[in-house]
């Protein structure tokens, strides 16, 4: 890879006035980034580490509000959300491996939004918030596609905010190569009505499934997703599936993970 | 019962210990005072014609020491093909020039065209960004079939084809062959493709070379099977370099599977730049550079028709191939689709007629060689997949039909062209069929149906050739190389003993093995012995590990210099005991006169050699150092029943590997516990093969499955426990040991078990399916299912 | 920059670029050669140290953002006396390893997995050597030598 500088402060805000030098990128646990720079896809002159934020480290339940900080990583979310939102623990101890969960955090994973992520599925649904340094943003907003997020320039995600569902399940079918999902649903039962998100499937990156939202709103059953069927078009198609087995399994994890729940 | 620590014992590995303390020594391990880093500029295209390379700017960047291209090579020759073909008109095969840097066109993405040298591997990879190449592309050929018509553009221009050779085999048989299938009671026909695969040994290649100015003396480190082959190409045919002026040390190996047999370019590079900046020089691959630069394997597209007759008979077999060279010739390419593949095509069958038909074609890709198993994969694969597809469209039980045509008679000559000394194929059946409960399948499968998911059984038989030999057949087969092996026996004073092997050990424990057999004959502690190997400077000319032959032929020779060693040892011990020689016999290391209770200890007998004060010094020379070269009769030819039980999830289509069972027939055996190991490690790679693996180009020769984010490695939880026997043992009948090889059995016999397994699963869920093509990954599994839908009950 | 942290019990410290891996530092600067490095996008495992009591890639981790840290690599694995550790003997005892590349990294993962959970069934350990890519043997042996490890009830008291 290029070198780099290399900062690592200690606080939000000198890390956002690291991020603010030219060609300055954002260091949250590197997993996916430092693979990317050695094969030089990335470039930055500075790297700032934002993993020695105290203030971006916990795993708090708040009430019904599960508030996970920015920089903490996918092992500690497994073991310390299990008891107030099992199914998003059960997502972080899933995501890659366990040397890859020690390191990579929720705050990088947002950020980055890969199309084949487990979390953004986990946000989405949940409905969740992403506190940033600078504001609050909503899952349905912060999503822009693959790759692609409502996060400005140097703007970093602090906190995000789970409103914790009645009962969730996340359901992941894996590519095998590189294990990431090839298509995976988190479907969650809130008071208000049930959310659907599938990953891993779509050119847009992660998607919420209005039609089977809405017929598991009014009955949260299986049966409810009779005849409702994510249309191919859009779906990815490479080595590992066609758009049209993408879109036959986020119907096939979905159904899982209703009647895991029911 | 097997002498503690001896033949047919499982003492622990030695090697283990300084794997398992991070001590071992590999070659990225090794660094050389001054030496600086080679970074290789690669094509990103697959076929062009390179117009210009601008290298000023590059050669001015920190740390850089020198810019190399073909102009450097004028005069430096090409990287040599060890194996000659010749096709069925008499012609011998097309053989294209291979520079070591692409000069002129670059020929498949990964081609090396320039290399930057620099004081630090990142100094030479930021100057290689600067390194500016402009290549005017060309169509990419990438298909074989179309490869063949006649406007193809072509890899090679001055060959005027892309057709490498066409070979039949039996030619004598073709019409035969043909007027039996044209008159038989039944036919089955079907098209496969073998995928081509990616070896991935864990460690990546390195070449580390210096060049002593003082004595014009080479050394190069290197990740090699067989570092005398690798000093005797590269020495002879690339740098004119004389084989006592070069030394090859291959040291601790992470893993071949046949991919480090070859001699590349690299390993040319780094020798020759050596002495050209007199500094070491060192490249070591990444994963991404390996799997543009490390030889394939497989890639064979196959139509292959079986003649029956109406009691399931087999009366003849036809076989139509074409194999992918990729861009150039790799060491043993040529080889690999012939002499290893057509040779098995009678597999374990009587089957009287074979004929065999082989067109090895050059395509924009990586050139392709030996993998695991090395055309024995192939010709299983087909055989025994056809076998299953006769039984169903026949109705005959798919063991059943392999039985009623199993060879039973010992020695057996194939039309084929070998001569299988010993097996027992209905013994290795029958214990597969017991140790996977067979009889319990049905009441399993009312199970799984019970939960929604379609269970299915696989079976596979195969027959295996190792140890190719012997030279002077090869030979006439093409082969540019005499495949014996060697070993020096040196003992010491004390009676300790040093082996030096020209087999290589890059996992397979010989240093354990081998030293299990020697102190077995001799009737030491093995711990007194001590297994040498990995370098020309220490031990004999030998050809190195591949094809499952270290035990078959490296441990003959090993056999045979330790019985000169014996019979040395025992004129001594006479002399000492004042006896006759021949009534010396040596027992748990001493020798004894028999029918007395005088004897004299190894040690003596050893000492007395290297301080010869009491000694026949007229008759026999001090010392007790003994060399032999082991040039096997014959292959030998392992076999085994192989099954495998399968769960599909009808509505992903992913398949669950519930259990499989090996049942194998490797001849005597030296050490179960590392026997089993090669077998497990053979049958997660058939497993790779059927079930994840694929190396996959798109038409514009782009590598898709680049790296372990779209090469799909099996992994622990992929995975089953395996059962494994190889108690059906019938004694290979030419070599010392009785040893016939297990290396590669895993990976031959299994791909074929687990397809039959997964269409067995899939017919008794009542979809028509009839054949799906490797890997068989989910999403191949349900589009197959969606295609041939539920056959009404 | 300046880098410093603690290897196997012993202060450690040296200049490196901002680019400089983990696994590069421990290699080049320390000579500790046990890491190995088998892949280039953080999936083959070989290079599996303990980073403050937690596995990581060390292939995947700056050198300088170890600063200050706990670092543990084969090379710490062994008994005080130099004799094998418990899981460490388990691989030799059940022929856990062939070619001995991924074997570091199947040992440190292993004793990352025995730690959270000492008695892991076989399903856990295969779910949990995810990140570890072995060529050689299949797994089957490794499976059964964490298994047998994790018998050991000295593990538990490490």
């Amino acid at each position: 890879m290029h070198d780099f500088d290399f900062v690592r402060p200690q606080t939000v805000s000198d890390a956002v006035r690291a991020l603010a030098t030219p060609d300055a990128q954002a260091l949250s646990g590197g997993q996916t980034l430092l693979p990317a720079m050695k094969v030089r896809l990335a470039a930055p002159a500075v790297l700032v580490s934002l993993m020695h934020i105290p203030d971006m480290v916990f795993v708090r339940a708040d009430g019904d509000v599960l508030r996970v900080g920015g920089a903490t990583t996918h092992a500690q979310v497994a073991r310390e959300a299990a008891g107030a939102y099992p199914a998003l623990a059960s997502l972080a101890a899933r995501i890659g491996d366990p040397a890859v969960r020690s390191r990579g955090t929720i705050g990088g994973s947002l950020a980055n939004n890969d199309p084949s992520a487990c979390y953004p599925a986990g946000v989405l649904a949940s409905n969740a918030t992403i506190v940033t340094d600078r504001r609050e943003i909503g899952a349905d907003d912060f999503f822009q596609g693959m790759f692609t997020t409502a996060l400005e320039e140097g703007e970093i995600v602090v906190e995000v905010r789970f409103p914790i569902p009645d009962a969730a399940r996340y359901e992941k079918f894996i590519q095998p190569a590189s294990r990431f999902p090839l298509t995976a649903a988190f479907v969650a039962r809130h008071s208000g009505g049930a959310r659907v998100a599938i990953t891993g499937a779509s050119e847009s990156g992660v998607f919420r499934w209005h039609e089977a939202e809405v017929a598991l709103t009014s009955d949260f059953a299986v049966q409810a997703l009779d005849g409702l069927a994510v249309d191919a078009d859009g779906m990815i198609a490479d080595l590992h599936g066609s758009s049209a087995y993408r879109a036959h399994l986020a119907g096939v994890m979905t159904r899982r993970a209703v009647a895991a729940i029911v | 019962m097997p002498k503690d620590g001896g033949i047919g014992d499982s003492p622990k590995r030695r090697e283990d210990v300084r794997f398992l303390t991070g001590t071992g020594r590999y070659s990225d391990d090794i660094n050389i005072y001054n030496q600086v880093y080679a970074y290789f500029v690669r094509s990103d295209v697959a076929h062009g014609r390179i117009a210009g390379i601008d290298a000023e700017a590059a050669a001015a960047m920190p740390g850089v020491l020198r810019i190399f291209t073909a102009r450097d090579f004028e005069g430096v020759g090409g990287i040599p093909c060890g194996w000659q073909i010749t096709s069925r008109d008499g012609s011998v095969m097309n053989e294209p020039k291979h520079p070591v840097l692409a000069d002129g066109k670059v020929r498949h993405v990964g081609d090396p065209i320039a290399v930057v040298v620099a004081e630090t591997l990142a100094q030479a990879r930021d100057a290689a960004e600067a390194v500016v190449i402009d290549i005017e592309d060309l169509p990419a050929i990438m298909d074989m079939r179309a490869a063949l018509t006649p406007d193809a553009p072509l890899v090679h221009e001055d060959m005027g084809t892309n057709l490498c050779y066409d070979w039949g085999f039996v030619e004598d048989n073709r019409q035969a062959v043909d007027d039996a299938i044209a008159h038989a009671h039944h036919v089955t026909t079907l098209e496969l493709r073998n995928n081509r695969l990616v070896a991935n040994p864990m460690e990546p290649r390195v070449a580390l070379a210096e060049w002593n100015a003082a004595a014009d003396e080479y050394t190069l480190y290197t990740t090699s099977q067989n570092p005398h082959v690798i000093r005797l190409l590269m020495g002879a045919f690339v740098l004119g370099i004389p084989e006592h002026k070069l030394r090859v040390v291959a040291p601790d190996v992470g893993g071949g599977f046949g991919s480090k047999i070859f001699h590349y370019a690299e390993e040319a590079f780094c020798t020759f730049a050596a002495k050209a900046l007199r500094r070491p020089v060192k490249w070591v691959s990444s994963r991404s550079e390996a799997f543009m630069s490390d030889a394939h394997g497989r890639d064979h597209v196959t139509k292959i028709e079986l003649a029956l007759d109406e009691n399931g008979k087999f009366l003849a077999l036809r076989t139509e191939t074409l194999a992918n060279m990729g861009a150039y010739l790799s060491t043993f390419a040529p080889s690999i689709p012939t002499w290893l593949h057509g040779t098995l095509m009678a597999g374990n069958y009587t089957t009287p007629l074979i004929y065999v038909n082989v067109k090895a074609v050059f395509t924009n890709t990586v050139p392709v060689d030996a993998y695991r198993g090395a055309g024995r994969p192939e010709a299983t694969y087909q055989l025994e997949r056809v076998v299953d597809k006769a039984a169903r469209e026949m109705g005959i039980d798919p063991v059943d039909l392999r039985r009623r045509n199993f060879i039973t008679e010992f020695p057996y000559a194939t039309p084929v062209a070998v001569e299988y000394d010993t097996g027992d194929y209905h013994a290795t059946m029958d214990k597969l069929l017991a140790l996977s409960d067979h009889a319990g399948f049905e009441a399993r499968a009312e199970e799984s149906r019970r939960r929604g998911m379609l269970r299915g059984f696989g079976i596979a038989h195969y027959i295996e050739a190792c140890g190719i030999a012997p030279s002077n057949l090869v030979g006439q087969l093409g082969a540019r190389a005499g495949l014996y092996e060697s070993a020096t026996v040196r003992v010491n004073a004390t009676g300790s003993i040093s082996v030096m092997t020209g087999s290589h050990s890059h996992g397979q424990g010989h240093e354990t093995t081998f030293a299990q057999v020697v102190g077995d004959m001799i009737g030491i502690d093995p711990a007194q012995v001590d297994i040498i190997h990995g370098d020309t400077a220490r031990t004999p000319m030998g050809m190195g590990t591949y094809g499952s032959r270290s035990i078959a032929v490296g441990g003959s020779a090993m056999v045979r210099a330790t019985e000169k060693i014996i019979a040395k040892a025992k004129k001594i011990a006479a002399h000492l005991m004042e006896a006759s020689e021949h009534d010396i016999e040596l027992k748990d290391g001493r020798f004894t006169i028999a029918g007395t209770d005088r004897s004299v200890a190894w040690g003596d007998v050893t000492l007395a050699a290297y301080v010869p004060h009491n000694y026949p010094l007229e008759e026999i020379e001090p010392g007790l150092e003994e060399t032999a070269f082991y040039d096997p009769a014959n292959f030998t030819y392992p076999s085994g029943a192989y099954g495998c039980e399968v769960e599909v999830d009808p509505q992903t289509g992913k398949v669950t590997v519930l259990s499989f069972t090996a049942a194998d027939d490797f001849g005597n055996v030296i050490n179960p516990m590392i026997v089993e190991g090669q077998v497990h490690g053979g049958l997660a790679q058939g497993f790779g093969q059927a079930m994840m693996e694929n190396c996959a180009y798109d038409a514009d020769g782009q590598l898709i499955s680049a790296s372990y984010m779209d090469y799909a490695m099996p992994r622990a939880a992929d995975l089953p426990m395996f059962t494994v026997d190889s108690t059906c043992a019938t004694p290979c009948t030419h070599n010392p040991l009785g040893v016939k090889g297990c290396g590669e059995a895993g990976a031959i016999g299994s791909p074929p078990a687990f397809v039959n397994a997964v269409i067995d699963a899939l017919q008794r869920g009542g979809h028509d399916v009839t054949h799906i093509d490797m890997p068989l990954t989910p999403d191949r599994v349900w589009e197959a299912m969606q295609e041939r839908g539920v056959r009404d009950a | 920059m300046d880098v410093s942290m603690t290897v196997n019990g012993r202060p450690a410290s040296g200049k490196v670029e901002g680019r400089t891996l983990l696994v590069h530092f421990l290699r080049d600067d320390l000579h500790l050669t046990g890491t190995h490095v088998g892949c280039d996008t953080s999936q083959c495992g070989a290079c599996v140290v303990h980073m403050d009591g937690r596995p990581v890639k060390a292939c995947s981790v700056l050198a300088v953002e170890a600063e200050g840290a706990e670092i543990l690599t084969i090379e710490g694995m062994a008994n005080p006396d130099g004799s094998l550790s418990v899981i460490q003997q388990a691989f030799q005892d059940h022929h856990g390893l062939q070619c001995g590349f991924c074997t570091p990294g199947m040992v440190m993962s292993a004793a990352a997995l025995l730690k959270d959970d000492p008695h892991p069934d076989e399903r856990t350990i295969r779910d949990y050597l995810d990140g570890n890519i072995c060529r050689c043997t299949g797994y089957h042996n490794i499976v059964k030598a964490i298994l047998a490890a994790s018998e050991n009830a000295s593990i538990a008291a490490q």
